[in-house]
């Protein structure tokens, strides 16, 4: 058994194992913080953004002013933003029988995965994963191919030219394997080779291996999955959590009993709490809001984004903000908020209640029919006819790159009044802010990430005890910034297995035993003896039928009665079929009850003869010979088969037949 | 040998108050619990003192399921879990959680408010009755306990309709409530994979019935109703709040925004809001058309139906009404039915089944005299359709199913006898299954012949897969040997070398020599040489060797040629052989006791 590692990103997990005879793909997360290195891409044309100089090297030899520009000391790429995808190299794409996805997020290189790559296997995802995975992935398009740049950089990821250049871009890794957006196509057609799955449906993949998708707390439909076979269990962890928000709660207690249990997905905000946060969130939108100035909040368009309006919909009366218009700005927006009310099933126990009243589980629904939430799907169009200050705006994406953010950004940039709310937790806002400096604005950083943290995670672990853990090394130490910190980091007994992107790592644990089912006729005809007291013995003698993973043992067919052959009486002389050896014998035979059953069947004139190792009889009317030993009998018997054949099963009766 | 038992307490040769107990690898099931429509007495519940004479249930059974909030399905819930007393887990899926308690309770307030019977059960029965409901999630495997796990499947039919599978072990049931195979215009198709269950229990409400195309029935529904409501007359539709009720009301809908009619339809209120609410937020158990488009366009909110009030009963003009109950046995559907039941303008379309006993299925037999309470006689004298649009499988739709699932044997319930005895025989002649069809309180028993599953050591079964080679001949199938080691619960097949070892045995070695004598006037070598020809042209198929110290051996069988110095042409041969080889060592001293043939060359 093994694991390919394809993404070097924790939280954006890539992971190939291969199990039995099955390859398995375990999420396809796109790492998005190579976009961080390009410049934004405005919606409607900034000068100050295409005046930026170009950047020449210091001794001018390089220049490079087309396709790198240079804000605030820093450079980035003008070109159409770009994606780090997972490696594409270290194991042939076209062998992967399944993908198995846990939540919308990880499921972003999708089509790079799925198309133009050979692969011809099938996708496992829940409803809402597969859902609201589409309408980020429409979402991402929609952002790219409504502002086309004509030019794309390629001569700055040359080895040589990058090496000179200034940080953080020379550091920037795997460069040649980065890649512009898929197309609305490859969407279309990676998506429709997903099949929908439910929690604890158990999934047959080629009668070899079993898949079962488990609650993990994190977002809608997100899950954890259980590969197993009868014998093996294999844990796929990725982005779960225990707090109460929206989703389904975790499923923690089918993880248990793991021979390895692979670990991805923490928070990525170890010393931030959530719900600390969301009080520091209101409190500054709506300090920002009383003095005159409008908040920007970058989100995903699901996600996070439904407990934040959940948790203003208390806010706003209490904070007296009820006049306030709060916009969410995107092309699926509309989407997002009709089909969070859709799924039920997959939401905590509490807005299953409301459900079966029959209420919308979540506030929005009121937040919108009271007009004080709106949503566009962009900034053109009924947008601008409505648009009223101050206000908040939620909108994507979160990495200020791309989308109506953009826009939000070089409007409200220059004002001191004015805020942005950092809540997603993938981008480091400072890098995120780079090309927008200088900046008046008011930047808050209130990370949201209610994925496990350390703590939470070694209770985990100590509960469900999995014999192995693999995960990503950067679990294994504590993070860099803080280097003191060894609570931040994952410390087990056996240490658990890090690995990092392009790793093969070896499992370790050897498959011994596998199912096979004993025909009903074949059970019935066993005859078990019994050993020791509580151990029996039977011999099998049976023919092997496999079949789509799956064995059985039949009883051996009678021989087909030979037909009567008329031209030569040779059927005797036809050699025995080659056939597997008869079983094998242990025990030994007793000489009192040998002589005795001997005298039985009329053999009486037996001279006994000890020697070293056990006796020897000697048959004198038959003038035959039976040596008798501790582990062994040997019949010496000439011309006489009848009498052979009687003396072998005489002995036979007291020998156990293996 | 074990068996499943199969026992209707309900819907044995019958349609209404469903409950079918099974009894499977030591575990008892009860499926569904409902009433019957038809009686008002103790016959509208199933007997439940089959199950015990006195005490609770609890103890007796290990699971309810419900397959959908029919009240045929569902009604006698309460009355089992509360006043008979049932305290275990009652599964069904989250629509039907959700209903159902509604249903239940608009029953109750018929049955106790407005016909003042006492000893039923009350509203907090049901909420008490509610709590001990588990959701059931489509394709979840649950696991009752270790051993029972249920999964269910799509059925269509009505809002959060399930087929259920029940497994313990090798062995299972699959029940199909009520179930649809065809998809309409707000639900899908029923769908199961090939899970070859034993017994297949199949609802049969249209057991002799193929209905013709669903588009032909939507156009003369429509056709209908268009002429009555042209000519000046009413339309009465008796519908259940949820089901039926949504898929005729997108029918009109379409219709009446096509044909930019003005005549006013509506839809008794109360529970039909809610009703469609339901629909709006379980929108992922409807149809995928109507799933695909629900963001731009929810089919749940009308434009044309309105909220209806009694006081419109006697409204001049045309109108279209759907009025719950779909029987006419009780409530506003027969309100309305008794106002308009004289004018053969007006015009009554029941879009569905009607049990024995009520009007709906008294009119739909052509009486034109119905008698009523305190001696009243109504004559009817409004135009009678019937018009089925009730989403249950028909002929053809039960065979698919038998098809796609492929069970062993078949069981029918939820029909009436005769119409079941004519599937019967077209399951049995076209599947070749056997298919039982029991009365209420009698049991049919299915002998099942489950595997064993043991646990082979992977080397055992590598070596003979590879043995068996890539393509094995099925013509020949070749024979494996291994021990099976029962030990605490576990059976675990080896191999015999490793079944010794394992458990500290020492081999005993039998072994046999037989001495032949033949005449062959040839140098003792020569004979070795011409046994080992003789032998390769006998013997096909095995590893026979010349070695070089002169002796041939056959597999592990040695044979060695010896003559004394007096008679040379009196050969001596030792045959040696462990039991292992036996068939072939006796098959040997046979052969060469024979002699040698002449003819055989010396090389």
């Amino acid at each position: 058994m093994k694991l390919y590692c394809l993404s070097g990103h924790p939280t954006l997990p890539c992971n190939v194992l291969k199990f039995k005879s099955t390859t398995i793909m375990l999420d396809c997360g796109l790492d998005t913080t190579s976009v961080l290195q390009f410049l934004p891409l405005p919606l409607v044309h900034s000068p100050r953004l295409s005046k930026l100089p170009g950047w020449v090297s210091k001794d001018g030899t390089i220049n490079l002013e087309k396709e790198l520009k240079e804000c605030a000391g820093r450079v980035f790429v003008d070109s159409q933003p770009e994606f780090c995808l997972p490696e594409r190299e270290l194991l042939d794409l076209s062998t992967i029988d399944v993908i198995l996805i846990s939540n919308y997020h990880c499921m972003m290189a999708l089509p790079y995965i799925t198309e133009h790559t050979g692969f011809t296997g099938s996708v496992y995802a829940t409803e809402p994963t597969l859902q609201i995975g589409r309408l980020l992935m429409e979402e991402l398009v929609n952002f790219m191919e409504r502002v086309p740049k004509a030019q794309s950089a390629t001569c700055w990821k040359n080895k040589e030219i990058q090496r000179v250049l200034p940080g953080p871009l020379k550091d920037a890794v795997e460069v040649l394997t980065w890649k512009t957006c898929y197309s609305i196509q490859d969407v279309n057609s990676a998506l429709s080779k997903v099949q929908l799955v439910g929690y604890s449906q158990k999934v047959e993949l080629f009668g070899a291996v079993q898949v079962t998708p488990l609650s993990s707390g994190y977002s809608l439909g997100s899950s954890n999955w259980i590969i197993q076979s009868h014998y093996e269990k294999v844990s796929y962890v990725s982005g779960s959590s225990l707090l109460t928000t929206h989703p389904q709660p975790m499923d923690q207690s089918s993880l248990k009993n793991s021979d390895v249990l692979i670990l991805t997905g923490l928070t990525q905000m170890p010393t931030a709490n959530p719900d600390g946060m969301l009080g520091d969130f209101c409190s500054n939108l709506a300090m920002t809001i009383r003095a005159g100035g409008n908040v920007l909040v970058p989100c995903y368009s699901s996600g996070v984004i439904y407990d934040l309006l959940e948790c203003l919909y208390q806010f706003i009366e209490n904070a007296n903000l009820g006049s306030t218009p709060f916009y969410f700005l995107s092309p699926v927006a509309n989407s997002s908020l009709e089909f969070s009310q859709i799924f039920a099933e997959w939401l905590c126990h509490n807005k299953q209640s409301k459900v079966y009243l029959p209420e919308p589980p979540f506030p929005h629904a009121e937040l919108i029919q009271t007009n004080k939430l709106k949503h566009y799907p962009s900034i053109h169009g009924d947008f601008s006819t409505d648009f009223r200050q101050p206000c908040v705006v939620f909108t994507g994406h979160p990495s200020l790159r791309f989308g109506d953010v953009v826009h939000f950004m070089e409007l409200w940039g220059k004002s001191s009044l004015n805020t942005i709310i950092f809540t997603e937790p993938d981008f480091s806002y400072l890098d995120a802010l780079a090309p927008y400096q200088p900046l008046s604005m008011k930047c808050v950083y209130c990370p949201i990430d209610t994925r496990l943290n350390f703590h939470q995670v070694s209770k985990l672990l100590k509960e469900v005890q999995p014999l192995h853990v693999v995960c990503p090394e950067q679990y294994t130490q504590p993070p860099p910034s803080q280097s003191h910190r060894s609570d931040l980091m994952l410390e087990l007994q056996p240490p658990p297995m890090p690995y990092r992107r392009c790793s093969v790592l070896g499992l370790p644990f050897r498959r011994r035993y596998e199912r096979i089912h004993l025909l009903p006729e074949l059970a019935k005809s066993l005859v078990p003896s019994e050993i020791k007291p509580g151990v029996s013995l039977a011999t099998v003698s049976a023919v092997l039928q496999s079949k789509d993973n799956k064995h059985t043992l039949q009883p051996v067919p009678k021989p087909l009665p030979l037909p009567p052959s008329k031209k030569r009486k040779r059927v005797v002389e036809e050699p025995p079929e080659v056939l597997a050896p008869k079983p094998l014998l242990s025990g030994s035979v007793p000489l009192e009850a040998f002589l005795a059953v001997l005298h039985k069947h009329g053999i009486t004139e037996v001279k006994v003869e000890e020697t070293a190792d056990g006796h020897i009889l000697h048959l004198q009317a038959e003038d035959t010979l039976i040596q008798l030993e501790e582990d062994g009998t040997h019949i010496v018997c000439d011309n006489n088969e009848p009498l052979r054949t009687t003396l072998r099963d005489l002995v036979l009766r007291f020998l156990m037949k293996l | 040998m074990p068996e499943i038992k199969v026992t209707p307490l309900g819907a044995g040769q019958d349609v209404g108050r469903s409950c079918i107990l099974v009894s499977i690898g030591g575990k008892n099931i009860m499926l569904d619990c409902g009433m019957h429509m038809g009686y008002n007495d103790d016959r509208r519940f199933p007997d439940f003192s089959y199950i015990t004479q006195q005490g609770r249930l609890t103890e007796f059974l290990d699971c309810v399921i419900i397959s959908h909030f029919h009240l045929d399905h569902c009604g006698a819930l309460p009355y089992m879990s509360e006043m008979v007393g049932y305290d275990g887990p009652i599964y069904m899926t989250h629509p039907t959680k959700a209903i159902c308690p509604i249903l239940l309770e608009d029953f109750r307030k018929i049955t106790v408010d407005k016909k003042g019977e006492t000893n039923f059960f009350t509203s907090q029965m049901i909420k008490d009755c509610m709590k001990k409901v588990i959701p059931l999630n489509l394709h979840q495997t649950v696991q009752v306990d270790d051993e029972l796990e249920i999964k269910a499947y799509y059925a269509g039919h009505v809002l959060g309709a399930a087929m259920v599978q029940i497994k313990v072990g090798s062995e299972s049931v699959v029940y199909t409530g009520d179930y649809n195979m065809t998809p309409d215009r707000h639900l899908g198709a029923a769908w199961i994979d090939k899970c070859r269950p034993d017994i297949l229990i199949s609802e049969s409400t249209y057991a002799t019935t193929i209905r013709d195309s669903k588009r032909c029935r939507e156009r003369d529904f429509l056709k209908k109703v268009h002429e009555t409501v042209e000519r000046g007359g009413k339309v009465l539709i008796p519908v259940f709040a949820l089901g039926r009720a949504q898929e005729l009301c997108i029918l009109l809908e379409t219709f009446w925004e096509r044909m930019n009619m003005k005549a006013p339809i509506y839809f008794s209120t109360g529970l039909t809001e809610k009703a469609n609410h339901y629909y709006k937020l379980f929108i992922t158990w409807t149809n995928q058309k109507i799933r695909k488009t629900f963001v731009q366009r929810n089919m749940f909110e009308f434009k044309h139906i309105k909220a209806f009030d009694r006081s419109y009963i006697d409204n001049p003009g045309p109108m279209v009404v759907f009025a719950t109950p779909g029987m006419l046995h009780a409530g506003l559907s027969l309100q309305i039915f008794r106002k308009w039941a004289g004018n053969e303008k007006n015009m009554i379309i029941m879009p569905g089944y009607c049990v024995q006993g009520t009007i709906g299925h008294k009119i739909l037999n052509g009486q034109k005299k119905l008698e009523l309470e305190n001696r009243q006689t109504l004559e009817v004298k409004l135009q009678v359709e019937y018009m089925s649009f009730s989403a249950h499988a028909d002929a053809k739709g039960i065979m698919q199913l038998i098809r796609m699932a492929e069970p062993r044997n078949m069981l029918l319930v939820h029909g009436e006898a005769k119409k079941m005895e004519f599937l019967k025989d077209k399951i049995e002649q076209e599947f070749s299954i056997n298919c039982f069809m029991p009365a209420n309180g009698e049991t049919s028993t299915v002998a099942t012949n489950p595997s064993v599953p043991v646990d082979i050591s992977l080397n055992l079964l590598k070596r003979e897969m590879a043995l068996g080679g890539p393509l094995p001949d099925p013509k020949k199938p070749r024979t494996m040997h291994g021990t099976l080691i029962m030990k605490d619960n576990s059976l675990r097949l080896v191999s015999p070398e490793q079944a010794l070892k394992e458990l500290g045995l020492s081999e005993h070695q039998l072994r046999f020599t037989c001495r032949v004598q033949l005449q062959d006037a040839h140098s003792d070598s020569d004979t070795h040489i011409r046994i080992y020809t003789h032998l390769k042209s006998v013997l096909k198929g095995y590893t026979i060797q010349h070695l070089p110290d002169g002796t041939v051996m056959v597999e592990s069988i040695v044979i060695k040629v010896s003559s004394s110095p007096e008679e040379p042409n009196t050969k001596v041969l030792l045959l040696s052989w462990s039991y292992q080889d036996e068939d072939l060592g006796s098959f040997l001293s046979t052969l060469l006791k024979k002699g040698l043939p002449a003819a055989l060359s010396s090389m």
